[in-house]
């Protein structure tokens, strides 16, 4: 593992940061004492079971829940009727807007079933046992309705329309009003810089290709789960597995109609999530399971229900055609991509177009997208959503492009890299970003300068870009008489963030990481706090934390003062300890000993809110060797070069861009939603569904590189999302080199790389 | 004065103009300012106290948490895009 020194400006001398200590929940973690979702068990609770719809594309005639509810040992039986009618209504859910009656129907569906594990009924009873056989007897009446599966055909016309609701919008458009006749195609986004038709004129060379890209699941190894018990005041708590309590009982309460402050979300450990558990899905359905039985009531999703049920990343077309001068410098892009929302508007389809040409300064370009809803689960976020379908077409058309021109790719990338003063496709211009220097990192790296021998084998780069964002945090900091720091936050911690969190507020208060002692605690308890997603955490509830901490300082330094009967003012802080006007200094730990006799308790607070990223940029380099025989891609060697902007806790760095990686692999080679003609998926179990193991994949190199963030006191820049964009078109890349063919259709799987080899 | 990159979908009201400069110290002002000169331009970006939903507005790169009440400076860049979310 490596650091690469780019930096335009020389690394303050940092004391905590940039080391690596043991992650404060290391402990529960690995003895197992970490507590789960599953492991919620409370007083009189009872067990639910979801009944799913065995169709597609349904309509709900009728359900008659009586022989469930006569089951002994059934408590209660909810159906969409149990929800309030949302009408139109579109609440702001942190992320963006969200549908009301949407979010309802996929909670419980309603007239309609829109893909095969949507959700109708759910049962409690005394035990799980009982609930499943009860949800058995529940008789639902079905229309059976043809089912649209595949973008471009749920785009034509004649095809079968999921929601009578969605008419095309357009960002700036005018209204189509509700006359108009209802579609699957949710939203049409368009972006235009220059004239790119004129550009594509002027190009001495003119590329242009189609993907195709599957749909692919998180693959998060902690099921959905939630428990939830309604008191007899009204007043509801949930136990839950979350990338945000503060969505969640936002969400439970828009769906319920309650107060939002009659609900408290306890956020449990969480076994993964990748932006697949921001949406409820059980949350809501527990609680108004809770409510009719007057009992806790506990709902855990099993594998099949994971897959079938909850936010896929969509599956997509996508075609770019770019062209370049003589010399290799890009001249004109255009790009159209249609992305499979599922079975509600809201695909990552903006991201996408937002992301397609980010890595590059193209003079002129046009981009061309749509939203379209598909009976699948509803799509959902999943790292840089949007972004690794993009960055898959483009990067490949790079590719081809860069050795047609007979250049080198990391050159060729070099020649046309987006920097700061770059105007983006989109509008924007860019802040201080490390495009170039990731590139370079691979370019110099051992990697990409060592030979790559022997027969079927290919080396391939890739760069990809995400945003980040920045979104609203909330930390406070109580100073106990021992020197140590009780560390409250909202973020759930995913990728070891607590202890990223506490470096920050270590190292601005001078202390020791080990000295502040973090917790991530429930909605009633902290400042509202964002999801964990969009990579904000470390950078934003870093923020937070940071202001925290220069709020307990101000308070020392007045508890220090008074010590010395001086002003204030005339005291300062450094290095952990407060400094007098006359040489005076007391140690951090010696000024909290005396806190309860110089005023009692200090408690600190910060925030963070409408503070951006810059965006994040990370470059890949591959090597594989593909089976002739079997079209079997087998990986190499990997590397990873990511700007990080400042690595606060290098490990963690380190982790998510191996993560990332190796979750792009999957992408890349294996991983797909298998549907038959029905729409059923026919895979839905991890034996199935090949996640990459450890067999499959080598140690994933990294390569820091670190450009400060100018917009984070520290210069972070979140690391989570961007590592999965790259590994698909550098596999894609590498394989062309391997065995000359261009793999245009994800998943890379033997049966598809054999089929293109053997058309050569 | 700000600069507002006009949407390709919005530029049936704008005459096709990509950019246009308009005043306003707030993105509401700007908005008005953008009706006042192209009818219905106002429609199309608002709904009543907010951005339409599933829209963004981009001042100076800055993505905007405060929406219609983001101040707006004498050379700002003001974008309207698409709200994103992250995983």
């Amino acid at each position: 593992m490596a650091t690469a020194d780019l930096r335009s400006t020389e690394k303050p001398a940092y004391k905590v940061i940039g080391t690596r200590p043991v992650r404060h929940d290391g402990v529960d973690k690995v003895t197992g004492r970490a507590q789960y979702g599953a492991d919620v068990r409370l007083t009189g609770m009872l067990h639910a079971a979801m009944l799913r719809s065995p169709y597609a594309h349904a309509t709900v005639k009728n359900i008659d829940t009586s022989k469930a509810e006569a089951v002994p040992g059934v408590r209660a039986v909810v159906t969409s009727a149990d929800l309030p009618d949302h009408g139109d209504r579109m609440v702001e859910l942190g992320e963006g807007a969200v549908n009301m009656r949407h979010l309802a129907t996929n909670v419980l569906a309603g007239d309609k079933v829109l893909y095969k594990g949507h959700a109708v009924a759910a049962v409690a009873a005394d035990d799980v046992h009982t609930a499943r056989e009860a949800v058995k007897l529940i008789e639902v009446e079905y229309e059976l309705l043809e089912p649209v599966l595949d973008v471009r055909q749920a785009m034509e016309p004649t095809a079968p329309v999921l929601n009578d609701d969605v008419r095309t919008q357009s960002v700036g458009g005018a209204d189509p009003g509700d006359d108009a006749k209802p579609t699957n195609v949710a939203k049409h986004i368009l972006f235009e810089k220059g004239n790119a038709a004129e550009a594509f004129e002027t190009a001495h060379l003119v590329v242009e290709r189609e993907f195709h890209t599957a749909t692919v699941h998180q693959g998060y190894i902690e099921p959905h789960n939630a428990t939830a018990v309604w008191n007899a005041d009204g007043k509801v708590t949930v136990y839950t597995s979350t990338q945000g309590s503060f969505t969640v009982r936002q969400q439970t309460a828009e769906l319920l109609r309650i107060p939002v402050s009659d609900v408290k979300v306890v956020p449990m450990e969480i076994g993964g999530g990748f932006g697949g558990k921001i949406s409820v899905y059980l949350q809501p359905v527990a609680v108004l399971l809770s409510r009719k039985s007057g009992r806790p009531v506990k709902l855990v999703m099993d594998r099949a229900d994971v897959f079938e049920a909850t936010g896929p990343t969509p599956g997509s077309y996508i075609r770019v055609k770019l062209g370049v001068s003589e010399e290799g410098k890009l001249v004109a892009g255009d790009a159209y991509l249609a992305y499979e929302a599922g079975a509600y508007p809201g695909s990552p389809v903006g991201p996408g177009c937002m992301c397609i040409f980010s890595c590059y300064d193209f003079p002129t370009a046009r981009v061309e997208g749509f939203d379209v809803c598909v009976n699948k689960p509803r799509t959902n976020a999943y790292r840089a959503p949007g972004s690794t379908n993009a960055c898959f077409a483009v990067d490949t058309v790079m590719d081809e492009l860069a050795a047609k021109l007979g250049i080198d790719p990391a050159e060729f990338r070099l020649m046309n890299a987006a920097e700061e003063g770059t105007r983006r496709v989109d509008g924007p211009v860019y802040n201080r970003i490390g495009m170039v220097e990731t590139v370079e990192a691979i370019k110099q790296s051992e990697h990409y300068n060592s030979p790559l021998e022997g027969p079927n084998r290919g080396r391939g780069i890739a760069t990809g870009f995400w945003f980040n964002a920045g979104l609203n945090s909330s930390v406070s900091a109580t100073v106990n008489l021992d020197g140590t720091v009780s560390l409250v936050e909202g973020s759930t911690d995913i990728g070891g963030t607590r202890t990223s969190i506490a470096m920050q507020f270590a190292e601005t208060l001078g202390i020791t990481a080990e000295a502040v002692k973090p917790a991530v605690v429930d909605t009633d308890s902290v400042g509202y706090t964002d999801v964990t997603g969009g990579s904000r955490v470390t950078f934003a509830t870093g923020i937070a934390a940071v202001e925290a901490a220069k709020d307990v300082m101000a308070q020392l330094v007045e508890r220090a003062a008074l010590v010395w009967g001086c002003s204030a003012d005339d005291v300062t802080y450094s290095d952990g300890a407060a400094h007098g006007p006359n040489g005076e200094n007391l140690h951090f730990d010696e000024i909290a000993e005396r806190l309860n006799t110089t005023g009692g308790p200090v408690i600190g607070s910060g925030t963070c809110s409408g503070v951006n990223q810059s965006g994040a940029f990370g470059t890949h380099c591959v090597d594989v060797e593909v089976d002739p025989d079997t079209g079997k891609v087998q990986i190499l060697r990997y590397t990873v070069a990511q700007d990080a902007g400042t690595a606060i806790h290098p490990d963690y760095v380190e982790g998510q861009m191996q993560g990332g990686a190796v979750q792009g692999i999957g992408w890349a080679l294996n991983e797909e939603y298998w549907y038959d003609g029905e729409g059923s998926m026919r895979n839905a179990t991890f034996l199935d569904y090949r996640i990459p193991t450890c067999y499959d994949v080598p140690m994933i190199e990294t390569i820091i590189v670190e450009v400060p963030d100018p917009n984070h006191p520290y210069g972070v820049r979140g690391v989570g999302e961007v590592p999965i964009c790259p590994p698909p078109a550098a596999i894609a890349n590498a394989v062309h080199q391997a065995v000359g063919v261009r793999m245009q259709q994800l998943p890379m799987s033997p049966p598809r790389v054999l089929a293109e080899i053997l058309k050569k | 004065m700000p600069r507002v990159f006009v949407p390709p979908s919005l530029r049936d009201l704008t005459d096709g103009l990509a950019e246009v400069d308009v005043e306003g110290g707030t993105v509401v002002a700007v908005i008005e300012a953008l009706d006042a000169r192209f009818p219905g331009a106002a429609g199309r970006l608002r709904q009543g106290d907010s951005l339409k939903p599933g829209l963004a507005v981009v001042v100076d790169g800055e993505a905007s948490a405060m929406g219609l009440l983001q101040k707006v400076g004498p050379e700002a860049e003001v974008h309207f895009l698409p709200a994103i979310g992250g995983g």
